[in-house]
């Protein structure tokens, strides 16, 4: 069985957005990138199916800007067998809607015939958690998101699923679409020989106009604006103070 | 101009906070039809009918619906699409599963945790975790919305819609439903409580959190962790507050031992009053804290739960 992992450049987890003074978005120039930490979860579960001998191959694929060809290399040292590279941008705050990334993914499933998708379950630039499920509404696959376990046994997945009260388990039909969740797994760290590795393993470079997909947005950005900021609070010096306080305010 | 609002329909039982509060959101743009679709929804379609404002309440009922199942659920909602400009729901999970999907077989873009209506195209929605917020405008014909609970207080009560039963989509019987795991518990809703206290890394292990949850049951609050807390073991998944968790915007909102990372301050930074505890005083979280105590969580907890009620 095939394993197709799409994986999306993102501003590292770790770098404090800046919106840009022109409130046409966040300034993403000379910004710290990595790969988006849900991606990472699902290339680890995809390293990790090839492992345990249920998979045989695992392709990570890229829709973006061609810089995101480093966020491929770093699933290649991670363990990912070959790579896709979609140009669909060529400005770095270009950010590719869920649904033209899912109509190009689409394309590459049709190409590539995977046994299951393994995806994020959201990007955390635009948060939108919505390309596993639309990749799986346009291949008319079953989908299991959210995903904190997954179990593949022939034809179907057991996929227990992080929800608002708890946890669910279902069974989907394969092939499948699974975003994953925080907690499926600990993704490792590329070795030092593994990214040496990766360099000379096979990427393939396409464009958004190769699959006839149209990738203009449905969704015009009006603008972009900071966050109301919270008024500064006062420190207190006791619990007694606190509960007066908060008395006081009739927070209590 | 009609919007259809997926109501939040759990085992037959509506979630009436939830989707009281996207009644509120959805309102804006027109005429609300509310859909109850469940194994047995009649209850909660007849709950629905009296949030005020809502026009009308369809009611299907279907074994193949009775699991919050993205596939036939969102088959429904596309057999019913035709009538309505807008389709809503509040942005839960059970509604993140199913609304990209709709949209995706609709060919239109999904708005995901809207938080304002600027007008019947133009929505703002955080990104970033919250540190922007983006205004967009959808050219599309149909418009697939999630809207954030957190930011929209819920509508009323006293109406008195009229309740049409009708049938599921075919199933498109790709998934099945094997268990649910909830934890069971007597105190308020995360995402409705109107008091949350949540403890982070610093609260140490699964043993100390019950200070919390013992402050919290003082207080009549709902229990909520950082990420930190999940990760390390000390609470369930379903109490994380943050972006990848829930969001939450109580009245009072008591944060100990957790430090503020940005993903924890996006869940709850819109509560209105911000307590935090912490050892450290550089902690990020007293930056959005109206009262900061520096101390030991573990002489002042006990120390405010008996000082407070």
């Amino acid at each position: 069985m095939k394993v197709l992992v799409p994986v999306k450049r993102v501003i590292d987890y770790n770098v404090k957005v800046r919106v840009k003074a022109d409130g046409s978005g966040v300034d993403l120039a000379n910004v710290k990138m990595s790969m988006n930490p849900f991606d990472e979860i699902a290339v680890e579960e995809a390293i990790r199916l090839k492992e345990a001998g249920k998979a045989d191959e695992v392709v990570a694929v890229s829709i973006g800007v061609k810089q995101a060809q480093e966020t491929l290399r770093t699933a290649l040292a991670m363990g990912a067998d070959r790579a896709i590279l979609v140009v669909a941008a060529e400005d770095v705050h270009t950010d590719i809607e869920p649904l033209a990334v899912a109509k190009i993914l689409a394309k590459v499933v049709e190409e590539e015939q995977p046994g299951i998708v393994l995806a994020g379950k959201q990007a955390i630039d635009n948060d939108m958690n919505a390309t596993g499920q639309m990749l799986s509404a346009l291949l008319g696959w079953s989908q299991g998101t959210f995903a904190s376990e997954l179990d593949i046994d022939g034809d179907t997945a057991k996929v227990t699923r992080e929800v608002d009260g708890g946890l669910q388990t279902i069974s989907v039909k394969m092939p499948a679409i699974v975003t994953v969740d925080l907690r499926l797994n600990e993704p490792r760290y590329a070795s030092l020989p593994n990214i040496m590795k990766a360099k000379k393993k096979p990427m393939a470079e396409k464009t958004a106009a190769d699959y006839g997909v149209d990738t203009t947005p449905r969704l015009e950005v009006v603008s972009t604006s900071e966050p109301a900021a919270r008024a500064a609070g006062i420190m207190v010096g006791s619990v007694d103070e606190l509960v007066e306080k908060l008395k006081e305010a009739g927070a209590v | 101009m009609a919007v259809l609002l997926l109501a939040e329909v759990t085992d037959g039982a509506l979630a009436l906070d939830a989707t009281a509060k996207a009644v509120t959101a959805a309102a804006a743009l027109g005429d609300v039809t509310v859909l109850a679709a469940g194994a047995s929804a009649a209850a909660a379609g007849a709950e629905a009918a009296k949030i005020a404002g809502v026009a009308k309440v369809l009611v299907a009922e279907d074994a193949s619906l009775g699991h919050r199942l993205a596939e036939p659920t969102a088959a429904l909602i596309v057999s019913l699409a035709g009538d309505y400009e807008h389709i809503v729901a509040p942005a839960t999970t059970d509604a993140k599963n199913v609304l990209p999907r709709v949209a995706a077989l609709l060919d239109v873009m999904v708005i995901s945790d809207v938080t304002a209506v600027v007008d019947g195209s133009t929505f703002e929605r955080p990104i970033y975790a919250g540190n922007a917020i983006q205004t967009v405008k959808s050219s599309d014909a149909k418009k697939v919305i999630s809207f954030r609970t957190a930011t929209f207080d819920a509508a009323g009560d006293g109406g008195s819609a009229a309740v049409e039963t009708i049938g599921a989509a075919e199933n498109p019987g790709l998934s099945e439903w094997i268990e649910d795991k909830v934890a069971a518990s007597d105190r308020p809703e995360l995402t409705s409580a109107g008091v949350v206290v949540s403890g982070g890394r610093g609260v140490g292990s699964e043993d100390d959190f019950k200070l919390i949850e013992g402050l919290a049951d003082k207080l009549g609050a709902a229990v909520g962790a950082s990420r930190a807390a999940v990760d390390s073991g000390y609470a369930p998944n379903d109490w994380q507050v943050g972006q990848t968790g829930k969001v939450v915007a109580p009245d009072l909102y008591i944060a100990i031992g957790i430090s503020g990372a940005i993903q924890h301050l996006a869940g709850m930074k819109d509560s209105k009053v911000i307590v935090a505890i912490n050892k450290d005083e550089e902690a990020p979280i007293f930056q959005v804290a109206d009262f900061g105590l520096v101390a030991d969580l573990f002489a002042a907890v006990p120390e405010l739960t008996e000082k407070l009620g």
